[in-house]
Parts: structure tokens; sequence; C-alpha cells
């Protein structure tokens, strides 16, 4: 089975680099290059230099440059442009290796089709159209995207999210939805299939592993725009550099003319740029993401506020018991006790934590209870749980259930609710606690912390995200009392209180309106309108269909505290293509000091200060220039896959440390790059 | 170098800081405040000219109608400036009965006087009538400027405006800012300053040209005429066309040591404080002390060099053994009562600010410091600048930068809380591409035709400068020339002519449409991931991103030209 996470190939495997190869040979069709303004360029200029190589091989001219020379030139022009092709081929590589798994899964299954909700009738799953309604036992692979609507079952899906565990699926609620592909473990449900042949929730997934369907993102569009006017600017200063040199008698060869331009426009960049973007986007698949568009992933850099849903992002997912504190008079033993007995039977999460709590702090053990005791389970209406039992001949009622509830319950059988246990209660509240109050028969014993636990270095991950400029605003159904706890205790900068999916909604537009992005996560039908309205939405793959359709991406491990990542991811997508940019046109200066001496020299050949890398011959100092040009490249392959590395500090550090690395380091490097080259060539006697 | 000449280059640069603020809160009154700054006495004048031109000062432009305005306002003039020069002869104040000017000189020189450059092909005492003087020439120099600020304006509104939504999308009356701009700012100035140059020795008058004896008893014709009203434009709204055709260098035009320093202090002064009227407009002063310093940076790296070079002993070894005193370092093509600091202080500060009026021959300086000025227009006119356009050109600089910084902090670039999008970057591009073609096209050209080669009066690589630096300062609508090539032919005035209308309309409409698509964008508040643009860090890139540019597009020229002139310098070579 195909397992994205399990299977995922290193950058330079083999079985990616063998087909890369073949395929940075057959993209160099102009057809495809062309959509590449700056690497067209560079094909034009070997196209050229080829020509030219062929008619001075048949009738050389007294101008001609040597055969060497221009061979050479026209050589690493070609590979120029190879390597920019190889750079794109290894990132759709990894891309495409995926896709051939995911493809396996698409085998075609017979599905179990119910016509007319009775009689069934088995077709091929390829057949399958939106609307109709399939069977699913035990066993069986599910044969398309949908929903279910009747049943529960427990299904294996870790063909999709690499995840072992099997998850339950069940009609209505927000865990209805269901995966082509997958396996159902148990039982039978009954699934209204929601997608047609060919769009499928796989189909969609291999076309953007593939990068098959890949669109330009806008700020891509934006970065190609100001490249192509570079090249362009650089057309006009290399091609008008012939006449003003002939005002000086300097003849310069067309080849010569072509090995600076190439040089000068920024082939780094330009024969990167695709690959950055594919990359990114597979980045986002290795963490089990995927994004409907790249604009989604572009935009998630952007964003400036993150809405999270308190349960399962902040906090784990269910309050815990966390203190007992007991009436004046009353035994901590002897509350924890009474806590853990009226917990027994209590099978919610709460419940167990209160016997956890209790076992864990005073070393009370379930035990076993004679005589018939009575669980009294939680109602609604009283607001109470607990038990009853016989204890050495006396009938005891222990009750534990809200302050409201159990002061009824008292004062209802003659006790009295002690003012000591009231001010526990209003200050467990106050910390943003849930009070749960227990009583044996009238006597009040104490009160009982329930708690939100915040994940551990959630605080962290929120300070880190406040020094990127990120606001988090945290929503929860709490009242603005506990809400207000758990926001200082995770260090959120804001939350929402007593939140319904419409002020969901109504917070995204007011944020909106006041020039914020916004990045939420959410998995319900009743997200789905504020998944829709935000600008990055990540919908948890165990949601609902109306909540998947309705963001932008979908995270299949449904994983909320992943929505960081991707803002990580989207940053570093922008921030790989800015820093490639500043190199390649830092990198412009060196050459300059490479070509122009070499060009001028036989006429002035006073210009020979100018020559500071002391390269050993005009010919040589060209050549040089255009090695290092397309050798860089290839060196910048496995940053420009990678991506350079985000660091969560302001943005006026960032930008400092990034123009020192590469705008600095690429004015310097290629000084040192192309002597080394030239050294190399003296060496070997090229030249 | 001296110590006094630092110390007058240092009170050059102190005088222009100290009026940088008054003059930004002036212009920002003026043009964005809700009460004008001299209501009493020319409020009405404001009013009665709107009621004469039937403009409704409340009624808003979108861009298009704008830069429709401003083109009509452009297009027209110049017409009009054609026909007075063709028809001179036979209209009045033409004392001198100067015959009509030709029909390409008169095209380069009305475009020339369009576009703010006042690049003259022609000796103007020689060949202007004082109605063409006046009604012709000296109008452009008010209109031109105007337009420079309208646009300015426009872009600056375009960034910092915060409309809200439905609102209508204007962005200024064209009408009503050059109303205000003539009736508040350039007049005012004007006639302050032209009262202040007449009591330094600028003349003012419509005499005929008077005849002299000279000490040695020779005859001499002196050129007259009203001079001081022209000077005073020509120095503060960037125009630098000259009354006489040695500029400021004349005795009657640049007046004393004084009166020197107030016309170099005039070229700079107001596109400096325009830098603190869009800070203000953009609601931050430390980003417009940011511009000024990015600009403040490009002026003192330019004017040391320049003083360094001209200062020291002549770099070329053929020269040292002539009988002259080499200590005093580089006296040709100077003016012996301003001297080297103040000759390299203008001619720094005249290319910076697209200005163009001299008061020294910068055809004369040694390679190196000749580089400068030539390098200060390549730069793209953006140093301080023209006045209104050298602010909408570090503007679309601004954009650029802020586009590659907004990538590499990992957003997507935004400027004053608006996002920069590939509407933009196409724009800003364009702008940017058509100022090199230009330059470069005709350049190339001319080097190698014999028509552009004939009037060239220097070999080798001087001449070459000369070529580029007549065609850069037609582009960066400068108007200064490096002399040596005389540019009053077919082919020189009518290339310098289209080149000068490239230089202007074709970036001035780019810039519009970034106003224009920039003005409804939203608003994102700042955070610590947006990048400032108010700190250091932002003026180095803003100093990078505009050096990388210029000096990557023309570096490869400029080493044919000057530098390689150096080089042969020292080893002896002359031509």
């Amino acid at each position: 089975m195909a397992d994205l996470k399990k299977q995922e190939l290193s950058l330079f495997a083999p079985e990616i680099l063998r087909p890369a190869v073949w395929q940075s040979f057959r993209k160099l069709t102009p057809r495809l290059v062309i959509k590449n303004p700056v690497m067209f360029v560079v094909e034009i200029g070997a196209v050229l230099t080829t020509l030219i190589w062929l008619r001075d091989l048949v009738a050389p001219t007294a101008q001609s440059q040597p055969l060497w020379f221009t061979a050479n030139v026209s050589v690493w022009l070609w590979f120029t442009v190879v390597f920019a092709n190889f750079a794109e081929a290894v990132a759709e590589g990894r891309g495409k290796a995926q896709a051939a798994n995911l493809r396996k899964m698409r085998k075609d299954t017979i599905a179990r089709r119910l016509v007319n909700g009775k009689r069934e009738e088995h077709v091929p799953a390829s057949e399958l159209r939106k609307g109709d309604v399939v069977v699913i036992e035990a066993g069986e692979f599910i044969p398309g995207d949908g929903e279910v609507i009747e049943g529960i079952a427990s299904v294996d899906e870790s063909a999709i999210t690499g995840e072992s565990a099997p998850v339950v699926r069940e009609a209505g609620g927000d865990r209805s939805a269901v995966t082509g592909g997958t396996r159902v473990l148990s039982d039978r449900i009954v699934v209204r299939i929601t997608t047609n042949p060919g769009e499928s929730f796989l189909d969609r997934m291999i076309s953007l592993v593939e990068g098959a369907k890949r669109q330009k993102t806008p700020n891509e569009i934006a970065l190609n725009i100001l490249l192509a006017g570079l090249t362009l600017v650089f057309l006009f200063a290399c091609v008008t550099l012939v006449p003003l040199a002939l005002y000086s008698n300097i003849s310069i060869s067309v080849t010569v003319i072509v090995a600076l331009l190439v040089c000068l426009i920024p082939t780094t960049i330009g024969g990167l740029l695709s690959a950055i973007g594919i990359a990114g986007m597979d980045r986002l698949v290795r963490k089990n993401i995927l994004a409907m568009s790249g604009r989604a992933v572009e935009a998630a850099g952007d964003v400036d506020t993150l809405l999270l849903d308190k349960t399962g992002t902040i906090t784990l997912g269910n309050r815990m018991a966390t203190q007992f504190i007991s009436a004046p008079g009353v035994t901590m033993t002897r509350l924890a006790d009474a806590a853990q007995l009226a917990s027994l039977a209590d099978e919610t999460p709460e419940g167990r934590s209160i016997v956890v709590l209790a076992k864990e702090s005073f070393g009370l053990r379930g035990r076993p209870i004679a005589d018939h005791p009575q669980f009294i389970p939680f109602s609604a209406k009283t607001q109470m749980s607990g038990i009853d039992f016989t204890d050495n001949g006396t009938l005891r009622r222990i009750r534990k259930g809200s302050v409201l509830a159990i002061r009824q319950h008292v004062a209802g059988i003659g006790g009295s609710f002690p003012t000591e246990v009231g001010s526990a209660v209003e200050a467990v509240s106050r910390q943003g606690g849930t009070p749960l109050v227990v009583c044996d028969d009238a006597q009040v014993l104490g009160v009982i912390q329930l708690k939100d636990v915040v994940k551990g270095g959630i605080k962290e991950r929120f300070a880190q995200l406040r020094q990127m400029g990120i606001k988090t605003v945290m929503i929860t159904g709490d009242n603005p009392i506990t809400a207000a706890a758990i926001a200082a205790e995770a260090g959120v900068d804001d939350f929402m209180a007593e939140a319904k999916p419409e002020d969901k909604l109504a917070r995204i537009r007011a944020e909106q309106a006041g020039g914020h992005l916004i990045a939420m996560t959410g998995d319900g039908t009743n997200d789905a309108p504020a998944l829709a309205q935000a600008d990055v939405a990540v919908a948890m793959n165990s949601g609902t269909q109306a909540a998947k359709e309705a963001g932008n991406m979908v995270d299949l491990d449904s994983n909320p505290t992943k929505l960081l990542e991707v803002v990580e991811i989207g940053k570093q997508l922008l921030m790989t293509r800015g820093v490639l940019t500043t190199f390649s046109i830092a990198n412009d200066v060196a050459k300059y000091f490479a070509i122009i001496p070499a060009m001028f020299m036989t006429v002035f050949p006073e210009i020979a200060p100018l020559n500071v890398m002391h390269l050993a011959s005009p010919q040589s100092a060209i050549l040089s220039a255009v090695i290092f040009n397309a050798i860089i490249i290839v060196l910048l392959i496995p940053l420009s896959l990678r991506g350079v590395k985000y660091r969560p500090v302001g943005a006026g550090a960032l930008l400092a440390r990034s123009l020192l690395i590469y705008g600095l380091g690429g004015i310097i490097a290629p000084f040192v790059g192309i002597k080394f080259i030239d050294m190399t060539l003296v060496a070997m006697g090229l030249v | 170098m001296t110590t006094i000449g630092w110390l007058q280059i240092l009170i050059f640069s102190g005088a222009i800081l100290a009026l940088t603020k008054p003059i930004g809160v002036w212009m920002f009154r003026i043009f964005e405040g809700d009460r004008q700054p001299l209501p009493r006495f020319f409020g009405p004048i404001e009013r009665f000219l709107y009621r004469l031109c039937g403009v409704d000062p409340k009624e808003g432009q979108d861009w298009k109608q704008y830069t429709l305005a401003l083109l009509l306002f452009s297009v027209i003039p110049l017409l009009v400036t054609y026909a007075i020069e063709r028809l001179q002869a036979v209209l009045p104040l033409n004392p001198q009965n100067l015959g009509a000017v030709g029909p390409d000189l008169a095209f380069g020189t009305a475009v020339s006087f369009t576009t703010n450059t006042n690049w003259q092909a022609y000796t103007g005492e020689a060949t202007m009538s004082y109605l063409t003087q006046m009604a012709g020439l000296a109008w452009h120099n008010f209109i031109s400027v105007t337009s420079g600020i309208a646009v300015m304006l426009a872009i600056a509104r375009g960034l910092t405006y915060r409309l809200q939504p439905g609102a209508a999308k204007t962005i200024g009356n064209f009408w009503v800012d050059t109303i205000r701009g003539l009736v508040y700012f350039l007049l005012p100035i004007s006639i302050v300053l032209a009262l202040v140059l007449v009591s330094q020795g600028v003349i003012q008058n419509f005499s005929s040209y008077i005849e002299a004896t000279t000490l040695e008893g020779a005859k001499q014709t002196l050129a007259m005429g009203p001079v001081a009203s022209q000077i005073a434009i020509k120095q503060i709204g960037t125009n630098g066309g000259g009354f006489f055709n040695a500029n400021s260098a004349h005795p009657f035009e640049g007046g004393n040591p004084l009166a020197n320093f107030i016309e170099m202090v005039a070229i700079l002064a107001i596109a400096a404080g325009q830098t603190y009227m869009f800070g203000r407009m953009a609601r931050s002063q430390k980003h417009g002390w940011a511009l000024f310093s990015a600009m403040a940076f490009f002026f003192l790296i330019g004017v040391t060099t320049a003083y360094y070079f001209e200062t020291r002993p002549n770099s070329n070894t053929a020269m040292q053994g002539l009988a002259v005193d080499q200590t005093a370092g580089n006296l040709e093509g100077k003016e012996i009562r301003y001297g080297i600091a103040n000759s390299v202080t203008w001619a720094t500060a005249t290319t910076d600010a697209s200005n163009g009026s001299v008061n020294s021959m910068h055809d004369s300086f040694t390679p190196l410091a000749g580089l400068v000025p030539l390098a200060n227009i390549q730069f793209g006119e953006v140093i301080f600048g023209g006045v209104g356009a050298g602010m909408y050109g570090m503007l679309v600089m601004v954009l650029l930068s802020v586009f590659i910084a907004g990538l590499m902090v990992g957003r997507t670039p935004e400027y004053l809380g608006k996002k920069i999008e590939s509407r933009e970057v196409k724009l800003a591009m364009l702008y940017v591409l058509i100022f090199p073609l230009i330059i470069l096209y005709f350049s190339g050209w001319s080097a190698v035709v014999p028509y552009g080669l004939s009037s060239l009066n220097n070999a080798g690589p001087h001449g070459l400068s000369e070529i580029l630096y007549a065609f850069s300062s037609a582009a960066g609508n400068n108007g200064s020339a490096f002399a040596g090539l005389n540019a009053n032919t077919p082919w020189y005035n009518i290339t310098q002519g289209l080149t000068m209308l490239f230089g202007r309309f074709w970036m001035m409409i780019p810039v519009m449409a970034i106003a224009g698509s920039m003005l409804g964008k939203k608003v994102a508040p700042p955070s610590l991931g947006t990048f400032p643009t108010d700190g250091t860090l932002f003026v180095l890139l803003l100093v990078g991103v505009v050096a990388i540019v210029g000096a990557l597009t023309f570096f490869p020229a400029l080493s044919l030209g000057p530098i390689v002139e150096h080089f042969l310098a020292q080893a002896g070579k002359v031509y």
C-alpha cells in the first residue's frame, strides 16, 4: 500500500535521479522552455553559439573565435538549460514516485450498489456516479469518496494517512466522510458516493503530487515578471555594447556577447524557480497535507491571525481532574475515596480521570463493591451522577455534580453547604477550571477540580508565532472566565468565549475587514462557512465532506496543530525564492569583473587592473564565468528543494541574515568560484 | 582637498537637512492639509483661477482622468512653444531681431522644456528672443514642475490613502494640484528668490545688449535680459535651462559666491522636502527620513568622490609635465570665484536632482570625477531627483526593494500595508526598462554612424562619454551637458527630443497606473512579520537596489567611457 510517510524517498535516490536525467534533456523542447523566459533566452544563446561553431568549422572568418572556445561556451550554455531542467525534474520526481504508488491503490474494486435502497447490484467502482449509494462490509475496500449515511465502522485509512490505527466512521456528526481506497475493518456501513470518477480525492491527490496541473502562484508570477524584466534590461545592455565597443574599434563576437548576456540574466533563480514551487507543495504532501492550490500555500505564509479551536488544538481533548479540595473537617483521602466511588461507573474521560487522580494521589484503587451497588448515571436533568450502596449495613448515597445540583440535593435531604466549599468553587472557576462538588448523603465533602490540560510546548509555539508577527485567537464554547484562564495559560493573544459557529464567521469577516489574513482549522459541517471565508482553511480529513470542500487544504492526519507548520512552509517557499533572487543578482558583480576586462583587453590593455581576479586569459575568464553560472544551478538544487530554514524571529532580523548570507555571500562566492574554475582550466591545460 | 572645501560641502549638506522639514510641512499643507499656508493673500487668487478655468476643486479624478489631464496639459503647451519659436521673428519683444528657430531645434527645445529637461542645444542669447524665453520657455519652467509634483502626489496618494470600501477611487484633481502648486508654492518662492538673487548681482532687465570696452580696450558685447526671474525657477524647479549659454558660471546668472550658494541649495531643497511630505502622508516620519537618508547617502558618496579626484594632481601622466600647478587640483573649466569644492558640489547636486544647471564644465572634470555626474543621472534621477520626478522614481525603486525584501522574509511583499502584486511589478519593470533602453539604444546608434560622430569634438573614450552623457541627460530629464558634443544637428535634436519624451511620459504613465492600482488596495496592519521600512536595513536595501539596477545596466557602457579613460590617462595616453 502506498504509505506516504514511510516510503519517503530521499532527494537524490537513484529512482528519482535516473528518470530526471532523461527528463532534463527531453525538456529542452522549446515548447516547454518558452514558459521560462530566462531559460528561453539561454537556449536561444546556446542554439546561436552552436550555429556559429558549425559555421566556423566549415568556413572560419578572420574575426572567428577559436573553435574550442566557441564549442565550450556552447556546450556550457546547453548545460545551463539542462541543469535547470534537471532541478525541475528532480523536484517532480518524488511527486511522480508517490503518484505511482497512489495509482496502485486505485484498483478497480467491485462496489455493491444499492438500487432503490434495497436490491444490491455489483458494479465496477469506476462506474459509480455522484449520488449512488453503496454498501461496504468488514474486509472490503471503500469504492469511492463518500459520506456514511447509515451505520458505524472502523476503517483502516493508513493508505492515505500512513497512520496504522483504525479510525471510526459513522453516520451523522462530524466523522462521516470516507475516502475511496481505504478499507472497512469491522461492521457494515452504507455510503453515499459524493464524487464522480476522476474527481475523487485519490485522483486529486495524484494530480497534485505529480504537479500535473500546477499553476503558477501569484507571487511566482510577479517574480517571473521581475526576472523577465531584468533579462530584457541586460539584453539591451549587451546588445548595445556591440556598437558602443565598435566606436573604440573593438569588435565583440556574438559568442562573447551571448556569454556575457547569459551570465548577467538571473539564470540561477530562473532555473530553479519552478523546482522551488514544486518542492514547496511536496513538503506539504510529506506532512500529509493536501493543498488544493499553490495559491493557498503562499497565502499561508502571509497569514497573520490564526483562529484555533481550543479543544484538540490548544488543549488535549478532554478535561481532567487535577486537584481535590476538601471541605473543613474532611480528610483528603475521604474526599478522594468518595470521588472515586462516585466515578467508578463513569466511563466519560472526566470520570476516568477522577479515578486515576485518586489512585495516583492517594493510592486508592478501584475495588469491587459488595451488596449490589446501584450506579446513578449522569443525566442532563439532574446534573449529577453517583452511586448508592450499603456499607456495613448503612445505605450510602454518594453524589458528584455541578455546584447548583449538589446544593439543591443536599438542601433537599437536610444538609448544609459550607461557605468554604462555596469559595473553593469560586476559586476553581476563576482559574479556568470546572468545579465538581462531592457529597456523601447530606455532608458536602469537597470539590474536584476539572481542568483543560494545555498541550505541552504549545506556549513556546505561540511565542514563536508572536515573533513571526502572527496573532493567535482561541475559540471555545467555554464561559469567559474559563476561557480567559486557559488563554492565559496557553499564551494565546486573544480568545473568543461562548463562541458559536456564526461568531467564528463574523470574527473572520471582521479581522479581514481590518486587513488581516486568517487561517483556521475545522472539521464539522457547521465550520464550513467559516472555512470558506478564511484565507487559509485546513479541513481535517476526519471531518465532514462539507468541511473538506469548504477548506483549501486537507490534513490527512487530522491534527489541528499542524496549521503552524503550514504557515512555516508557506513562508519558506517565498523566502527560498527571495534569497535565490538576491543571490542571482548579486552574482553579476563578479561576472562583470571577469568578462568586461576580457572583452576590452585587446584594444585597451590598460584596463588590466579591472581584472581583479587575475584570470589567465580573456577566453579563460569568459569561459570560467559561463561554467560557474551553469554549475551554481546544480549546487543550489538541494537548497531550493529543501527550502531555506525559517527562523521564528522578526522580519528585520530575518532579512538582515538573508542579505548577509545571500546578498553579500552572493557577491563574494562567484569571485572565489570563477577564480577556482579558471585555475582548474589552466591546470587542465584547456586554456 | 582643503578644510575650507570640506566645510563648504558640509555647510551645504547642513542647509539641505535643515530645509527638509519646513519645506515638507509646507508642501503637505498645500496639497494635503486642510488649511492652505497663505490663505489671506492667495486664497482669492486660487479661487479666481478655479472660476477662470471652470474647475470644481471638490471633484476628484480617477487615475486615468488625472493622467489624461496631465498629458493634455503637456502636449498643448508643447505645441504652443513650438509655434512661438517658429514665429519669434514676427512676434514682439525681439530687440535683437533674431530669426525663426529651425524646425528640428524648435522641436527639441519645445520637448526639452515641456519635459523639465531644459537641454539646450542652442546659445540662448543668440537664438531665443525675450518673448520666446519668457512665454515659450520660462512658462514651462513652472508647469513642467507642477506636472512632476502632480504625478508624485498621485502615487503618494495611491500608496498612502486608506479608502473605505465602496469609496470613489479618486486620486486628487490634476487642475487643483497644478493651481495650488503654482499659487502657494512655485510663484511665492520664485519671486522671493529672484529678488534675493538680484541683490547679489544677478541681472533683471529688458534692455538690448550693451557694448562695453574692456580694460585692454577691446570691444565686448554684454548680453542682457530678464535673468533673475528665470534663474529662480530654473533652480528650484530642477529645470536648469540657463538664460545664458554658460549657465550659472556666467557672472550675470550665477552672481557672487553667496548667490551661487543660494542657487545651489535651491537645486536640492524641494526634492529633499518631498521626502518629509511623503513621510507625513505615509504616517511615518521615520520612513520619510529613511528615504531622505538613502538619497543623502548617494549624494555624499558622489560629492566626496568628485571632490577627491578633482583635487588630486591630474591623473593623466601626460599632463603632469605641463607648466600648471598640479597641487591646486584640476581647475580647468571651473570659475575661480567658486573653486573646486563649490564646483563639484554643484555638479553632484545638479545631476542628482535632474536639474542640469551648471557652474562649471563637467566635460573638463578628470575621468572619474566626470563619472560622478554621469552615474548620478544613470541611477535614474532618484537621488533627490527632479521636483516630483525624483520622488516618484524613488518610490518605484522602493516598490522593487520591498518586493525582494518581502519575499526574503516569507510574506507576499507589501508596502505601507498594501500588497505588491504582479500588476505593480509589471508596471515598475516597465518604468525601469525604458530608461536604459533609450539611453543605450540611441548612444549605441550615434557611436557608429557618421551623422552621430561628426558633431563630436573629442576622440577616444571621452567622445563616447559625451554621447552617453547627452542621452543619459535627456532620458533623465536632466539637461546638463558634457559639452564637446554639438547637439544642434537634426540627428541629435530629433533623437534627443524623442529620448526626452520617452524619459518623461513613458515613465510617468506606469507610475500613474501604479498609483491607480495601489489606491484601492486593502491595508494590512503592520506586525512583527512585516518588513520595517523605516530602519537602517531598509535604507541599505534601497541603496543596494538603486545601485545594482543602475550599475549593472550601465557598467559595460561606462567601462568603455570614463573608466577606460581613467586607466588610459594613468598610462599617459591622450587622444
